[in-house]
């Protein structure tokens, strides 16, 4: 009788379904997982001791390099840290702004979790259809921040700023006939907030899309039912949270429990599942994303009615207008202070978090009194849910660790930071 | 009964015939894709693209060496030195950007008092040695001087925001 030895299989970093740089060494026993062990630390880029040796504004645009797929968010926890450290007040208008960017960042994020998902357990149309929906967002971020992924607009008290009044339209060229183009335009001839409320308007048609493509289609369902089952229990244990907790049926999410920005004054569901395996937490984001939809809608209502300034008024902390600097020689300075010096926020330590599309984005900021953090700590949800994989994964087959990857969200950006 | 309409449902595939049905629709949908070098998506004038110094009308060069975009940009990918000129105005005499570094965050033309360093619309600026990573000076003004019409127009359409 020869003796059985288990396999040892390298899964990453260089597998197209690890989701960037993961590596997992996996303990196989034929195609059943004894045990698997996830290497990180393949994109770290010490965001938080870079943090320390800059002013507290020149890390807003590190903040959208960890979690690359929900820039916004990322920002939102840390502008969110500063400004609970100062005690400044933010405007509504941009606490609107920032709740309406908050969600068009989850419904980015969402659709691109469920296109690489759906690709990864072999349906390749979904990453299709979700990026159509994508670049229509892009272009939103486009036309407000003038950068598709890595946005740096939202700022200590309040965003760069305000919405544009026209959305670019696309050229004439001779590839495409006129009556093409103009039907391409039709969408872009009001204002970025005409063009989010036609997308608020079709996007849900789109989501039914999908769900006709995957809900109830049979592959689908047997690649993700009872694949990596976390009971609610378990998934507070192991600090869960976001979809992931809210997929084992705990109804947790930081937007009503501890809310913030604008999320009080819209009305919003938390959608929750039942069993806690990939399915329910496929019908989670899902709904998710529909939830997203609709607060986009009412921000976009009350944007609509109610203009007003972007960011405080207080010169310590936030740049005054151009117009300004140019004829104003205190504004004058003001602008050099904050450009060089930055600003000193009174000695203390703050934590806040938002809830990213991923779950609980942390940001734990220790001030000495300098212009910069004496420490600043990220936490990353995706660490978390990355922290589970061995138990996830344990005893299903090697293709179901893919599943269960696509399932965590999983981006390194965030993980390693 | 809904046993026998599950079965019913499941042994005709009626769930990948409407999936099927629906990517079959798309394909006689006009299509969505822009073919990207022959057309090219829409741009807004807030767009962060590789950056230009500009020149007054009369020809100066806007920069006067105030060093503010260096000391704000978080990638610290600006490197400055000046001294004042024959005419006694205070000029830069060595302006570089290293785009390895750069991490396009816009704070240099947000931080600029006189709209020097701007971020054009330009994004297709590849490059096939590492030396040529480095914009300098000469080369920034050139990039200047070729899109002064359109930075312009970008600049006085977002006046207003700013």
């Amino acid at each position: 009788m020869p003796e059985i030895r288990n396999y040892t299989l390298n899964f990453g970093p260089q597998h197209p379904a690890a989701h960037g740089v993961l590596r997992l060494v996996l303990e196989m026993d034929g195609e059943v997982i004894e045990r698997a062990d996830p290497h990180i630390g393949l994109l770290h880029r010490a965001t938080e001791k870079l943090a320390e040796s800059k002013p507290y504004l020149q890390s807003v645009p590190y903040m959208d390099r960890l979690d690359y797929m929900s820039m916004m968010c990322n920002e939102h926890a840390y502008v969110r840290a500063i400004e609970k450290l100062v005690g400044t007040k933010v405007p509504v208008r941009a606490q609107y702004i920032r709740t309406m960017f908050d969600e068009i960042t989850r419904i980015l994020n969402h659709l691109l979790w469920l296109g690489t998902h759906a690709l990864d357990v072999g349906a390749m149309t979904m990453f299709l259809y979700c990026f159509r929906e994508r670049e229509d967002l892009m272009d939103c971020y486009e036309a407000v921040t003038g950068a598709r992924l890595h946005a740096a607009y939202y700022r200590p008290g309040g965003v760069y700023r305000d919405l544009p009044d026209q959305m670019p339209n696309h050229e004439y060229n001779e590839f495409r006939s006129k009556a093409d183009i103009d039907r391409m335009n039709e969408v872009r001839q009001g204002s970025l907030l005409d063009f989010i409320s036609a997308f608020t308007d079709r996007f849900p048609g789109k989501v039914d899309e999908y769900e006709t493509l995957l809900t109830d289609n049979r592959i689908w369902k047997q690649r993700t039912v009872g694949i990596g089952v976390v009971s609610p229990e378990r998934a507070q244990q192991l600090g869960f949270t976001g979809p992931m907790i809210r997929g084992s049926g705990f109804a947790w999410d930081l937007r009503k429990k501890q809310t913030y920005a604008a999320y009080d004054q819209v009305e919003f569901d938390i959608p929750v599942g039942q069993n806690g395996d990939c399915y329910d937490r496929y019908l989670v984001r899902i709904e998710e994303l529909r939830q997203s939809n609709r607060i986009v809608k009412q921000c976009v209502e009350w944007l609509r009615a109610n203009p007003g300034p972007v960011i405080a008024e207080d010169h310590k902390i936030a740049a005054p207008s151009r117009a300004d600097v140019r004829g104003d020689m205190e504004s004058l300075i003001h602008h050099f202070k904050l450009f060089t010096e930055g600003f000193c926020p009174p000695a203390g330590e703050v934590y806040t978090a938002v809830e990213a599309p991923k779950g609980e984005f942390g940001c734990y900021v220790i001030s000495d009194g300098a212009n910069k953090p004496y420490r600043l700590k990220l936490r990353a949800p995706g660490f978390a849910h990355l922290s589970a994989m061995n138990e996830m994964v344990e005893g299903h087959m090697l293709a179901d660790v893919v599943a269960i990857i696509g399932t965590m969200d999983i981006v390194f950006g965030e993980i390693d930071r | 009964m809904k046993a026998l309409r599950d079965y019913v449902k499941s042994l005709f595939l009626l769930e990948l015939m409407k999936g099927l049905g629906l990517t079959g629709r798309y394909l006689f949908k006009k299509k969505f894709t822009v073919q990207y070098p022959e057309e090219k998506a829409p741009i807004s004038s807030r767009f962060r693209g590789v950056h230009a110094l500009r020149r007054y009308p009369n020809g100066e060069e806007r920069c006067i060496a105030c060093k503010l975009c260096e000391a704000t940009c978080p990638a610290l990918a600006i490197t400055i030195e000046a001294e004042p000129r024959d005419d006694g105005s205070r000029r830069t005499t060595r302006y570089d950007i290293d785009l390895f570094k750069c991490i396009f965050c816009g704070y240099c033309q947000e931080a600029c008092p006189v709209d020097a360093i701007v971020e054009t619309r330009i994004y297709e600026y590849s490059f096939e040695n590492r030396q040529e990573a480095v914009l300098t000076k000469e080369k920034l003004l050139a990039i200047g001087d070729k899109c002064e019409a359109q930075l312009a127009a970008d600049i006085s359409a977002q006046a207003d925001y700013r």
